[in-house]
């Protein structure tokens, strides 16, 4: 199904290409809680390299790493995780090795006004209550399960949404009392989900690694793409988007 | 009783049947004899009139009466017989029994014997995609028959059969009416089928009754020109040897090879009248009296006496011509070609 | 086109509607193929017999099961006025039912939400009222699925009853049989062939169904996580159970769909 869903992106990709006017493309690959942050990124990247074109694709760390091992012509893999960016090195993708550019951690996220008044991790425990987390391996899921052991808590969840995009929807629509989500998605969401700390005795944090592969068509840009992320500019960006520098 | 259909179609008729007499409603298609038969066995309500059934009354709009069919004492033998393609025989005849309650053992004990009384031993795990047409008309018979309704309906009973079979399950069907007791109506559009089972016939045109009388009085008095077609034809029963049937006791000359018991028609204007004994070829020719002479217009209908009374139709001008009058002494002569033979 | 055979008997097929035929037949065969070649044949027993397998197949068939017997339960009485009387409106709700059939399961879940969610038009007094909460749980499943399910039921039924010549009934009638009668001695047999091939169908699509209950019913193995998701899950982490999973799937699909071919087939 990869090579499929693979063929299909380089189709996409070639056909946007046709449609650029002459000039490079970068293809990077993303987990989805960079969207935003990316999304500047890329912007900003594109001002200071006039004639270069990013294409950003977005999704879970772990699709992304499936499509770079079955073979997928990516430039720069930024990974959720450690994880699967050591998985991505393990094939022999990786050009150089990995840096971490972002750490982010995990954040109790409620609905706009809580109305279950929900205060901290012990609540997880509640049967009552509607609580919801990312699915086994995708990298917020497993970190909420790190975070919850640390806490000492015994979780009663309800479900384990595919992507963490899910998860939000459904707790900013009140069909969740609370989920444990990437501070990040709090912050971009603008208000409709609040944010409860997670106190540091049991938080746990992930770090984003960063790389540019084997495969890239410029290495070049590929690696100054990595260093622009590294630098002052790019960490100004991650940080307003709640990603907390190495 | 009075039916008005959805397409403006209007049924208004008066009949009545008494106990032990079959009455036949026969007409052409389209003039409303399918939905006198959905009217009497209440799948169509009436729209005003009436419908009793000996002492209870079927339908009554005017009183807001309407028993609904599952409650009427009426049997129905449908055109397409209608048996259920998903029982075998002796499930469908039983079919009436089970509905009403009765238990299965008993249900099958009733059916099995009617099953037999119309010929039909051995048929019983038979389905109805394996019954030949005769077959399917008594099963159909059958299944009206075992839960003894107080009124026999029978649509077009013989018309989906071929001519043979037809001739056949005539005299059957004659028979199994004769035996039920209670009132019985045939609706066709086959005179032959409606004089041969009925005494009593009602014509029926365009949702109204034209004529009622006797199968003689249709023919010989008919009184609107479908009815005068229907009469066209003489009808006799005979029996046939050796291109000759005898006919009442007469003997005619037929161009047919067939033996037995027959239907022989003649139409009323394949008979040619003379004044003296005619020569040349046809070769049944008597001398008899007219009884009676009609003037239709156009069209003379004579009705001869004996030996073998004939309904007979020549030209006015023919007619003056000869100077006919009732208690002429004429002779009348059919060609052998000219006489229809059927079964046999 | 190839040629035609004249009066010949029993002659070969025209070739071209040969490899047609085969290349359709390959569309069926190629992915069953590739699923069989990634089959780790020698833990597969280790695989089938994990928790997250014998779950999602004991919730998968409660689910689709219950989701036909409630859809023949409701649809068939729906198909009956439909095919039968004479209501206003009747274009809008022949509509409504058939919309299931066009609309993105996801759409349907999210529909489905807005509905019955805890915030939803009548999630949320039926909630206050009885404390009863539909999404995430088994029965939230059975919703979701009879809610995609249910309009093939209810449209083959409506067709067949269509095509039954009415007389019959009328027959029935005039014999004496009461309307409940009628319907069970006399309709319900006569269409029951298509009652069985819809049945079927409708069991099949509760079976398969994955967008409306991962957006309605949500996801958590034992409770929600129908064999539909829990490949979709499986496929991101643990590529051999995915597989497994799939297995499970193919198996138990051709098996009912074999066991009941014949009249499958008539009926459609």
């Amino acid at each position: 199904m990869h090579r499929y869903v693979m063929t299909l992106v380089a189709m996409a990709l070639c056909l946007g290409a046709c449609a650029a006017s002459a000039g490079e493309e970068l293809l990077v690959s993303a987990a989805a809680s960079l969207t935003g942050a990316f999304g500047e990124v890329e912007v900003a990247f594109e001002t200071a390299h006039p004639g270069v074109e990013v294409l950003l694709n977005i999704a879970g760390s772990s699709t992304l790493r499936q499509q770079i091992v079955e073979g997928a012509p990516v430039d720069v893999f930024a990974s959720a995780d450690r994880s699967n960016m050591d998985q991505v090195v393990a094939a022999g993708e990786v050009d150089g090795a990995p840096r971490i550019f972002a750490v982010n951690h995990l954040q109790i996220a409620v609905p706009a006004g809580n109305p279950a008044g929900v205060t901290g991790l012990e609540d997880f425990a509640d049967e009552d209550l509607l609580l919801g987390l990312c699915a086994a391996g995708v990298p917020c899921g497993d970190l909420a399960l790190t975070v919850l052991g640390n806490a000492g808590v015994t979780p009663a969840i309800d479900t384990r949404e595919p992507d963490v995009r899910a998860l939000l929807t459904k707790i900013q629509s009140g069909e969740l009392d609370a989920g444990l989500t990437y501070v990040t998605d709090v912050i971009a969401s603008d208000g409709a989900v609040h944010g409860i700390d997670i106190p540091d005795g049991a938080t746990a944090t992930t770090n984003y690694q960063i790389a540019s592969l084997v495969d890239a068509s410029d290495p070049a840009t590929a690696a100054a793409f990595v260093a622009f992320v590294l630098s002052a500019e790019g960490q100004a960006i991650l940080n307003r988007y709640g990603f907390t520098s190495p | 009783m009075e039916v008005r259909r959805p397409d403006g179609f209007r049924l208004d008729v008066a009949l009545s049947i008494p106990a032990g007499k079959t009455v036949a409603l026969l007409g052409p298609n389209g003039a409303g004899k399918s939905t006198a038969v959905a009217a009497i066995a209440g799948l169509l309500p009436l729209d005003g009139g009436r419908i009793t059934l000996g002492s209870v009354t079927l339908d009554d709009p005017a009183a807001r009466i309407h028993v609904p069919p599952e409650e009427r004492r009426v049997g129905v033998v449908f055109q397409d017989y209608l048996l259920f393609p998903h029982l075998n025989v002796i499930d469908n005849v039983a079919f009436g029994l089970r509905s009403r309650g009765v238990g299965r053992e008993a249900a099958r004990a009733r059916a099995d014997e009617w099953t037999r009384r119309l010929g039909l031993s051995g048929f019983e795990r038979r389905r109805p995609d394996e019954l030949s047409g005769g077959q399917a008309q008594r099963v159909a018979l059958a299944r009206a028959l075992v839960i003894e309704p107080d009124l026999l309906l029978l649509d077009e009973p013989l018309s989906a059969l071929d001519v043979t079979t037809r001739v056949q399950l005539r005299r059957t069907l004659s028979e199994h009416l004769a035996q039920f007791p209670g009132p019985r109506l045939v609706i066709t559009h086959d005179p032959t089928e409606a004089f041969l089972l009925a005494k009593e016939i009602h014509v029926i045109e365009g949702g109204a009754v034209t004529q009622s009388g006797s199968s003689d009085d249709i023919r010989l008095r008919p009184r609107t020109p479908y009815a005068a077609d229907l009469a066209g034809s003489n009808l006799f029963i005979g029996s046939a040897t050796r291109g000759q049937v005898t006919v009442d006791g007469h003997e005619l000359h037929i161009a047919n090879g067939a033996s037995g018991e027959v239907l022989v028609t003649i139409r009323p204007n394949a008979v040619s009248v003379h004044l003296r004994r005619p020569e040349g070829s046809p070769r049944n020719a008597w001398p008899t009296t007219i009884r009676l002479i009609e003037h239709l217009g156009e069209r003379v209908r004579l009705l001869t006496g004996a030996p073998l009374p004939l309904t007979v139709e020549i030209t006015e001008g023919a007619a003056s011509a000869l100077g006919l009058a009732e208690g002429d002494q004429v002779w009348v002569s059919i060609k052998a070609t000219e006489i229809g033979v059927e079964g046999g | 086109m190839s040629s035609a055979n004249s009066g010949r008997g029993r002659s070969r097929p025209p070739a071209l509607l040969v490899i047609l035929g085969c290349v359709g037949l390959a569309w069926f065969v190629v992915p069953l193929v590739g699923l069989l070649a990634r089959t780790p044949w020698a833990d597969l027993p280790r695989l089938l017999g994990g928790e997250v397998v014998t779950d999602a197949l004991r919730l998968s068939l409660l689910t689709s099961l219950a989701a036909t017997v409630i859809a023949a339960m409701v649809g068939v009485p729906l198909a009956w006025l439909m095919a039968r009387t004479e209501f206003p409106g009747q274009a809008i709700v022949r509509g409504l039912v058939t919309l299931p059939l066009v609309l993105p399961p996801v759409v349907g879940g999210a529909a489905l939400l807005f509905a019955l969610g805890r915030r939803g038009v009548v999630g949320e007094p039926l909630s206050r009222a009885t404390g009863l909460v539909l999404p995430f749980s088994t029965w939230g499943v059975v919703i979701a699925t009879t809610f995609v399910a249910m309009p093939f039921l209810v449209i083959t039924v409506e067709g067949a009853l269509r095509n039954l010549d009415e007389r019959y009934e009328g027959a029935a009638a005039t014999l004496g049989a009461s309307r409940a009668t009628v319907l069970r001695r006399v309709t319900l047999p006569m269409i029951a062939p298509s009652l069985v091939a819809g049945l079927v169908l409708t069991w099949a699509r509760a079976f398969g169904e994955f967008g409306a209950t991962i957006t309605f019913a949500g996801n958590l193995q034992g409770r929600t996580q129908t064999l539909p998701l829990a490949v979709f899950v499986a496929l991101e982490s643990d590529r051999d159970t995915a597989v497994a999973l799939s297995l499970v799937m193919v198996a138990v699909s051709l098996a009912v769909l074999i066991a009941l071919r014949e009249r499958w087939w008539k009926a459609l």
